[in-house]
């Protein structure tokens, strides 16, 4: 009990000193170069109009659902990639070719939060062939194409409640792992909360990529405590083959969590040997449990193919040994990072006073030698002496996540103190510290978290910007920092608002995907149902109370562009092919009342919006993409008569 | 003829086999909007765009100025080019096999005949292009057309045109120019020969003799 008097005024003590830092940088603000950059800054990050940034990065947007594309090191916004929520101006999730890409179980889920992108890798390496990024609240797993920068894919993750520790990715992409941030009754059932610990559980998911197509699966679920999962990092190098989860809530207290899952001194970081798991069920040793889950991909035809799956295998602990411990971890750890030889396995202690930093070798000989301090529901606990390797002592308040330089330093972020903080590898001293504006989240070295860290900048993804920009009513933006660490003191260097709340981030060399760039897709590979390769093909079609308009466009109209025949509370569907062919040439489609969204159409695609006239009238449609000199003429009409008028269907396509 | 001159001549008329696959003529745009360009290559049998879809952009835009479109298949110059080149081959072949002057010279007209006329069509062509526009056009300058150079830069409305030999035509000229060096020295020897050096002479029974060896 005086453990938990403890924590609480340790917390109280965080806060006040939190407060007392923000106070210090506002002092700091009136010194000469003025918030915190350093004289070279300006020439550092600019680039040029007209020239390329180094690095791609994409951050999250959080709570936007959306990832957003930045260049490095300007901080430029390059676009904003629709994902989990729906966006009317590409008409992602509401055009009938995407809508189905947001199917779940749930229904039709538009909207998610959107908290780690994930770069693919090939032997540890960003690969740069694909994106993952989790949906934690209705937990679901993105794949993000990178030639197209377009969503290709959305798994749903049963038995999960919250997918936060995800979609962190194996060393070969084998897998993209997911946890539950909260534990449920699993399988679902209505279970009074009271019996939380007999209850409720938490679920570990494996999801198999394909290395060829990127296509996800759902390979196996592993069964675990009913703490709160929290992040993760698989193993590289030396500790390929194992995960790590961390876990919160050790107290499975089910309210007030705020207190109650911060009484323990350590929880627990869930080292899992994924291929023993693997090995396990590949011997029959996991269950089959029914399950509803949906998978959404893009087909050839770039229209969304929505499966309900069913069933999935889980996997008891006890029935595979040697498959997860737990590594006791001190107060609450959120992050836990895995340096670039995969052998110190770092984690941030939300409350915790040192970084503590676990030894893979060590880890491994605490198993073999069975140097275990007891077990939780049949996880062997291994004694926290036996596998730490050292801890970083007085680090700052409130360490969060950990990336690496691939020089032996890490960079760990401190929320509460409001900093970022290098260390050493080599002997868990604190090397250097630079403040933030204001309480970091993760931060992110381009690679810092593969084999391979691009050592060249850090970028702190901030959660509360206050008075570092013009004040915009009480909705502030989140920020990124860009800070320069090929030195032996870090510098910032640049400080741009974020698209939504960035949380983590991944980046890569401009190299590696810009030449891969699609510029537009090819109108003789165009396999959409709908999809009309010339003007001469297009027509209107009438059956029953549908209407099918096979429509194109090319600089600087549509075909046909007068339509008659439309009744009030027909279902019109208007197909738009896009006939151009040239790179940046989209034409947009937009038509009065339309109670979805525009239509956004690339180059040789076909995207179709459906409309309910609901009055009677001639109402224009337009182009919405500025397209060319004559795009104000780009227009047409729709008569809408009566419901049972006489007027038939016509329309002026040329013949 | 020199033995040589013979080579030369057979080699030369091969290398035309390269206009196969070589295009004859480049013409180039780039504007504003298209900082990456667009181009038209000339080639023996076709017009084809620098760029898989450059060809239909080029015709895209052009209906802005009422410009017609660009078919390849409709141009019947495009489908007799290849037996010209083909037979220019053959005569030149067959002036390095005979070793005949007169052959040589046949040759070298057939060459600056094809050369000139196929300017003096590409130029018919532009000008065709260029100034027999569609009235109904949307852009309309008055005094403006567009007809593309023969040779050279121009600017039209907001593309840079450069119309230039491609490396086929450069090839061609090439050819043209060596079969005119190889045809004045074949001329200049002959006359020496009329003259009775004994020099020459000496040559002329050496080449002979040259000949029997080959």
């Amino acid at each position: 009990m005086s453990n938990s008097t403890g924590a609480r005024r340790m917390g109280v003590a965080a806060m006040l000193i939190a407060a007392a830092a923000a106070a210090n940088t506002g002092c700091g603000k009136a010194e000469p170069g003025g918030a915190g950059a350093v004289g070279d800054a300006a020439s550092r990050v600019y680039v040029a109009p007209g020239h390329y940034d180094e690095l791609y990065a994409f951050l999250s947007g959080g709570f936007s659902g959306q990832v957003a594309v930045y260049g490095l090191p300007s901080g430029r916004l390059l676009r904003e990639i629709p994902v989990f929520s729906q966006d009317p101006e590409e008409a992602w999730g509401y055009s009938e070719q995407s809508k189905g890409m947001l199917n779940t179980s749930y229904g039709f889920v538009p909207w998610d939060d959107a908290h780690h992108p994930e770069l693919s890798q090939t032997g540890g390496e960003p690969d740069g062939r694909w994106l993952f990024i989790n949906g934690n609240n209705t937990p679901r797993i993105a794949r993000i194409d990178l030639a197209k920068m377009e969503t290709e894919e959305i798994l749903e993750i049963p038995h999960a409640a919250g997918n936060h520790a995800s979609p962190f990715i194996t060393q070969n992409t084998e897998y993209a792992v997911s946890a539950t941030r909260f534990s449920v009754p699993t399988p679902q059932a209505d279970v009074p909360l009271s019996e939380y610990k007999e209850k409720f559980k938490g679920v570990l998911t494996f999801v198999k990529v394909d290395s060829a197509t990127g296509r996800m699966s759902l390979a196996f679920q592993i069964l675990m405590p009913g703490f709160d999962y929290d992040l993760a990092h698989a193993g590289k190098g030396p500790s390929h083959g194992w995960a790590f989860f961390t876990s919160y809530n050790s107290e499975q207290a089910n309210a007030l969590k705020e207190v109650n899952a911060s009484k323990n001194d350590k929880d627990y970081i869930a080292a899992v040997n994924w291929k023993q798991a693997e090995a396990c069920v590949a011997q029959g040793k996991a269950r089959e449990q029914p399950a509803r889950y949906a998978r959404n991909y893009m087909t050839e035809a770039h229209t969304a193919k929505s499966e309900m799956l069913s069933g999935v295998k889980v996997l008891e602990v006890a029935a595979c040994p040697g498959a997860v411990y737990y590594l006791p971890t001190p107060k609450s750890p959120h992050g836990v990072d895995v340096d670039p030889s995969g052998e110190y396995i770092a984690a941030g202690g939300k409350l915790a006073t040192v970084i503590p930093v676990h030894s893979f070798t060590r880890i491994s000989k605490a198993i073999a030698d069975k140097a275990f301090d007891g077990e939780v529901s049949g996880i062997p606990v291994l004694k926290y002496e036996a596998i730490v390797a050292g801890e970083v002592k007085e680090p700052g308040l409130g360490p969060l996540h950990t990336e690496f330089d691939g020089r032996g330093n890490a960079y760990t972020s401190m929320f509460l103190s409001s900093e970022i903080v290098k260390w050493s590898l080599k002997d868990f001293t604190v090397l250097d510290r630079i403040p933030v504006y204001y309480s970091i989240g993760h931060l992110m070295i381009p690679g810092g978290d593969s084999r391979k860290p691009y050592g060249k900048y850090v970028v702190a993804l901030n959660k509360i910007t206050k008075d570092r920009y013009l004040p915009t009513g009480p909705t502030l933006s989140q920020s990124a920092q860009l800070i320069d660490i090929t030195g032996d003191k870090m510098k910032l260097l640049l400080d741009f608002p974020t698209t939504g709340e960035p949380h983590y981030a991944q980046a890569i060399p401009a190299s590696l995907i810009k030449d891969r760039q699609v510029k537009a897709y090819k109108l003789g590979e165009n396999t959409d149902p709908f999809a009309v390769k010339s003007e001469k093909e297009t027509r209107v079609v009438r059956k029953g109370t549908r209407v099918d308009v096979y429509m194109t466009t090319i600089r600087s109209h549509f075909a046909p562009d007068n339509i008659e025949g439309v009744q009030v509370g027909d279902s019109v569907y208007f197909h738009i092919t896009n006939l151009e062919q040239d790179w940046d040439v989209p034409h947009g489609f937009a038509i009065t009342g339309a109670n979805n969204s525009e239509l956004l159409v690339m180059p040789g695609q076909t995207r179709t919006v459906t409309w309910v006239p609901n009055r009677v009238g001639v109402f224009p449609f337009y182009c919405t993409d500025f397209c060319s000199a004559l795009h104000q003429e780009m227009q047409g009409y729709v008569r809408v008569s009566p419901r049972g008028s006489a007027t038939q269907v016509t329309y002026n396509s040329p013949k | 003829m020199r033995r040589s001159s013979r080579l030369i001549v057979a080699v030369a008329a091969l290398l035309l086999a390269a206009l196969y696959v070589l295009p004859l003529w480049r013409i180039d745009l780039t504007a504003p909007q298209y900082p990456e360009g667009l181009g038209l290559r000339i080639r023996v049998d076709g017009i084809t765009g620098r760029g898989p879809n450059d060809l239909a952009s080029i015709n895209n835009l052009n209906h802005y100025i009422g410009m017609q479109r660009i078919e390849p298949d409709a141009i019947p110059e495009l489908r007799l080019m290849p037996w010209i080149a083909a037979g220019l081959i053959v005569i030149g072949l067959a002036a390095a096999a005979s070793g005949r002057r007169g052959v040589l010279y046949a040759w070298l007209a057939a060459l600056v005949i094809a050369a000139a006329a196929g300017l003096a069509d590409f130029w018919r062509w532009g000008y065709d292009y260029g100034h027999n526009l569609d009235p109904s056009a949307a852009i309309k300058v008055p005094g403006m057309s567009y007809q593309p150079p023969l040779i050279g830069g121009k600017a039209l409305l907001n593309f840079r045109a450069e119309s230039w030999p491609d490396l086929g035509g450069l090839l061609a000229f090439a050819v043209v120019a060596a079969a005119a060096v190889v045809a004045v020295l074949e001329y200049r020897r002959a006359q020496r020969l009329r003259a009775g050096s004994p020099a020459d002479q000496r040559l002329a029974v050496g080449t002979r003799a040259g000949e029997l060896v080959a």
